[in-house]
């Protein structure tokens, strides 16, 4: 581990501060019975979880490519696996973005969750947890451990407190990832055999692999991180998922766990498997062209408004996958920066949809006409959200998709036109949605409902704020990525084997 | 030819105390009076703690040092070390789970721990011989015991029949083992592990009744450890037995199969291993394959876990299979792991009461979660670390069995394990989804209905053994890991 450096001037353990203190809130909700205490706990341990956070960015050197924050502790001894964390400026801002999403899901469970609430807000923060300890982990084990914990919490969260066919949902999206990850395990292993008897993740990026071996390890990584970005074929748990999980979950499995997904192909499989990256090149970004379009022709016949933003995911997604694999700064950048528009824009969406079905019981678009008039604030928000995705300059997706088009528009003409139509269609489903919910016809139900009350206010808008601060000066946010972006190009063009 | 020294006699020291506690117990328990009964509970519990401390304090100077004894029929190693001090855990757990579970089934006989005792001795004998008729004699006491105790639910017609079942069936594996032994003798001139291993290095390579001795005690080892295709009873026996003797079954005597298999294959027939890798591999391969796939049509819990054990012997059968130091210890590891989640589900299923009828459908795990939330929280975690998932200590023990595989150059192997391991979720995650998911049903013939939690303090102790267990050990399994890692087998 050499490409490290310590910062121990900022606070020595704030990495493991940040990954344990949703456990210690959970502990801590052991001594306390009701549920209104169990909220309250949750809500301060993910707040100051949140603030805690903050030096993150404020001590973050931009200018380096080495990981920062870290700590190594010996985990297991023989084979050598480390608790090993530390972040970059890949991880930095999914980290961030977790611990903004985390509260802001606790405030919008207060009062829709009213069943068996503490063990709700339980699943949330040990969920927590294993997303923060997914983007810090730097050894290989660590993050797997972290990665597939997490499958546990969610389950829980889609199929207990869930809608009517829940059930369902919950064992489709855990069988889904489970299989991918587990041929993620092994891809691991055999990585810890072929990289120098290591599951350091820097030393893996360095070792070099022959052709084949990067063949397959490709595809067993694929297989973990296209399930959960997911990738066109393996998308359709996630209609599923978002349709019956509520609103906290689908909004944490848009934000935090879609990202996931995109997080490791960018740690993992670009660094670690440039030629095999290269070589499948064509077929990722055919993929992500169909993610893109076939989620966004699917996303224009939907009347659901859950399942309507779900494939609206699918096709932006496309776009993160897309950026990635061209493989050139604008494009990883880009993609990046879309990563975490997209956790700000469908997290936004998925609570507004969550704030209409708590006051309608319905989440049919046509259920749900002319709400400009009743709830002005919520039609703001909303309307705000939609055209952030569908990426209008002035918002933070124009930025990010606009950086991606620029990158693969220098790989290929064809499939940055392609692209571009995704964007067209994102126009139609998302103005045709908030033109009926927004200002259609005014149904005798929505015309009584009350608009948002502060507390509603206070979960979205930070993220209204965001949206505008990307989309207006997005170079503090782009500016912690140059280095390490450029660092990974460096790794991939590397030609020595290193032990 | 040497009389028996006192050093022989000190080396058993454990094991004679085993065994001379199972005979008290024995003795004692027609005449004890029925309100101090439960003394012979605290007798055999302090008898394994003694006989625990024994074994522990042999150890320490036993790794990289084995003492051989009793003229090379005996070893006093690390390896057989390592094991006594697992199944005697596994021991007394399964007494103090015993304790309320006799009582609740209206079987409260003394007898019980004698025969537990008595078992286990057996499987102290086996880990540690290193002759095969002395682990042949091991092996008999601990089935023979094991027979007795899974009809001891003696006026249930399923009991019995387990009873039967599991002793014809065992005595004909038994046969067949010891026709192997006897061929081996024939082939090599003798039974002990060095001698056999002598004999084999002189033997041409495929030698045909080598092959067939192997094959032969493949079937006698592969029926203890219920390795398909030697698996056909141990689903009827599962369901059958009482509840505490089955998790004595799937933890106790599939550890100390496992022991001497690995110490007979390793130790013995190393020298041939080329010749039974492939035949285990096959076994190894049918084993996941079935017991996953099988277990997904159960509807009775007991059932579905003695087929998630077969599925699990499987992926221990990985270890072995790979047969290099990591693989064994990734045996040891597996079986130490899986002792304490298989415990832990166990131990809930004897607590649950439908009726006056022990709980054992899937059905009524329906709403435990409304029931009992702790209950369900401890099966929610041991169904987890069975299916694999960090960060429960199954997720350890798989992650070793396929380090081990890809190690041994059967990444393929490890592939398959995995796919199988996703099947797997699946049956686990029901018993999950009915506990947290469904409502109780309320009326008469809906899932769930007039089901009772029945938690006694000694149940309790051994679930928050194991629960606590299952998260530590899946936390900070490195000293259980080095303690496997130090106490391999001498690889020849």
């Amino acid at each position: 581990m050499r490409d490290i450096i310590l910062n121990t001037t900022a606070l020595p353990h704030l990495l493991t501060l940040l990954i344990a203190l949703p456990l210690v809130g959970v502990a801590m909700m052991a001594f306390f019975k009701d549920d209104a205490a169990a909220k309250r706990i949750a809500f301060w341990t993910t707040g100051s979880e949140f603030v805690l956070s903050l030096p993150l960015y404020l001590w973050f050197d931009p200018a380096t490519h080495y990981m920062q924050f870290v700590e190594i502790v010996p985990w297991i001894t023989a084979p050598s696996i480390n608790y090993a964390v530390g972040i970059d400026g890949i991880s930095l801002w999914l980290v961030l973005l977790t611990t903004l999403l985390t509260p802001i899901c606790v405030v919008c469970s207060w009062t829709s969750i009213t069943s068996r609430a503490r063990e709700f807000m339980i699943a949330l923060l040990v969920m927590e947890t294993a997303m923060v300890g997914v983007f810090c982990a730097l050894d290989f084990v660590l993050f797997y451990v972290f990665w597939e914990a997490m499958l546990i919490p969610m389950y829980l969260l889609i199929g207990v407190w869930g809608g009517a066919n829940r059930v369902y949902a919950a064992i489709k999206f855990f069988l889904y990832t489970l299989a991918g990850s587990l041929l993620l395990l092994v891809a691991i292993i055999v990585l810890y055999f072929e990289g120098g008897h290591t599951f350091d993740i820097l030393a893996l990026s360095r070792a070099s692999y022959s052709e084949t071996l990067q063949a397959w390890l490709f595809w067993a990584f694929f297989a973990a991180f296209a399930v959960k970005v997911p990738m066109f074929p393996f998308h359709t748990w996630l209609p599923d998922a978002h349709v019956e999980a509520p609103t906290a979950g689908s909004v944490l499995l848009a934000s935090v766990l879609l990202k996931m997904g995109a997080y490791g192909f960018l740690r993992f499989s670009l660094p670690m498997l440039p030629d095999a990256s290269q070589r499948f090149t064509p077929a990722i970004l055919a993929l992500s062209v169909i993610a893109i379009l076939y989620g966004a022709y699917m996303a224009l016949a939907q009347s659901d408004l859950k399942k309507l933003i779900a494939y609206s995911s699918v096709s932006h997604m496309g776009f993160v996958t897309l950026g990635m694999f061209v493989r050139n700064t604008q494009g990883v950048e880009g993609a990046l920066l879309q990563m975490l528009n997209h956790g700000i824009t469908t997290g936004g969406l998925f609570l507004c949809v969550g704030l209409i079905y708590e006051r309608t019981h319905s989440r049919q678009i046509a259920h749900n006409g002319g709400l400009s008039k009743s709830m002005p604030r919520y039609a703001t928000c909303l309307v705000i959200f939609a055209l952030s995705s569908l990426g209008l300059p002035g918002t933070n997706s124009f930025v990010g998709e606009f950086l991606v088009l620029v990158g693969s528009f220098m790989y290929s003409k064809t499939i940055a036109a392609l692209a571009t139509l995704g964007i067209i269609l994102a126009a139609v489903y998302l103005l045709g949605m908030v033109q009926r919910v927004a200002f259609g016809v005014s149904i005798e139900k929505t015309a009584r409902l009350n608009d948002l009350n502060w507390c509603e206010m206070a979960t979205l808008v930070p993220l209204v704020i965001l949206v505008f601060w990307i989309g207006i000066f997005p170079n503090p946010f782009l500016e912690p990525m140059h280095a390490s972006v450029a660092h990974m190009f460096e790794v991939m063009d590397r030609e020595s084997v290193l032990p | 030819m040497t009389f028996v020294s006192t050093a022989d006699l000190l080396a058993i020291l454990p094991e004679l105390m085993v065994m001379a506690g199972g005979c008290l117990v024995l003795v004692l328990a027609p005449v004890i009076s029925e309100a101090r009964k439960e003394w012979l509970v605290y007798l055999s519990l302090a008898v394994l703690s003694a006989a625990f401390v024994v074994s522990y304090w042999f150890m320490g100077p036993l790794i990289g040092s084995p003492r051989s004894v009793f003229s090379g029929l005996y070893v006093l190693d690390a390896y057989g070390a390592f094991w006594k001090l697992l199944l005697l855990v596994v021991s007394a757990l399964i007494i103090l789970l015993a304790k309320a579970h006799l009582k609740l089934e209206g079987m409260d006989l003394p007898e019980f721990y004698a025969f537990i005792l008595l078992s286990l001795a057996g499987m102290m004998v086996m880990v540690s011989g290193t002759d095969l008729l002395v682990i042949y004699l091991g092996l008999e006491l601990m089935s023979i015991a094991l027979y007795i105790m899974a009809g001891f639910k003696r006026y249930a017609l399923r009991s019995l029949e387990a009873a039967a079942k599991y002793f014809i069936l065992g005595s004909f594996a038994s046969g067949i083992l010891l026709y192997g032994i006897s061929l081996l003798f024939g082939r090599t001139g003798s039974t002990t592990l060095v001698g056999i291993r002598e004999g084999i290095a002189g033997l041409p390579p495929g030698d045909p009744i080598l092959m067939l001795a192997m094959g032969l005690l493949i079937v006698g080892f592969g029926f203890k450890v219920a390795a398909v295709p030697f698996h056909m009873w141990t689903p009827d026996v599962y369901e059958g037995s009482p509840t505490s003797v089955t998790a004595y079954m799937a933890v106790a005597s599939k550890a100390a199969g496992f022991a001497a298999f690995v110490r007979v294959f390793m130790d013995a027939l190393g020298g041939a291993q080329d010749s039974w890798q492939m035949l285990l591999v096959a076994c190894c391969v049918a084993t996941m394959i079935l017991g996953n796939v099988v277990a997904i049509a159960q509807t009775n819990i007991k059932r579905m876990l003695a087929y998630s054990s077969i599925a699990h012997a499987g992926y221990a059968l990985i270890g072995l299979v790979a047969a290099d130091a990591f693989g064994i210890a990734s045996v040891m590891l597996y079986l130490a792991l899986y002792a304490v989640m298989n415990l832990g589900a166990f131990a809930v299923v004897t607590m649950l009461r439908r009726g006056g009828l022990e709980g054992d459908e899937i059905d009524d795990f329906t709403g435990l979660a409304r029931r009992n939330k702790w209950a369900a929280f401890v099966m929610l975690l041991f169904m987890f670390s069975l299916a694999g998932i960090p960060p429960t200590a199954g997720f350890i023990a798989k992650l070793y069995v396929f380090t081990a595989a890809v190690g041994a150059g059967m990444a393929w192997l490890a592939v398959l394990g995995v796919v199988f391991a996703a099947v797997s979720a699946y049956f686990y995650l029901r018993v999950v989804m009915v506990m947290y998911m469904r409502e109780p049903g309320e009326t008469v013939g809906t899932p769930g209905y007039d089901v009772r939690v029945v938690a006694s303090p000694a149940t309790i102790a051994v679930l928050l053994i194991a629960a606590l267990g299952v998260l530590v050990l899946g936390v900070f399994p490195d000293p259980l890991i080095q303690a496997a890692q130090s106490a391999i087998l001498p690889l020849r």
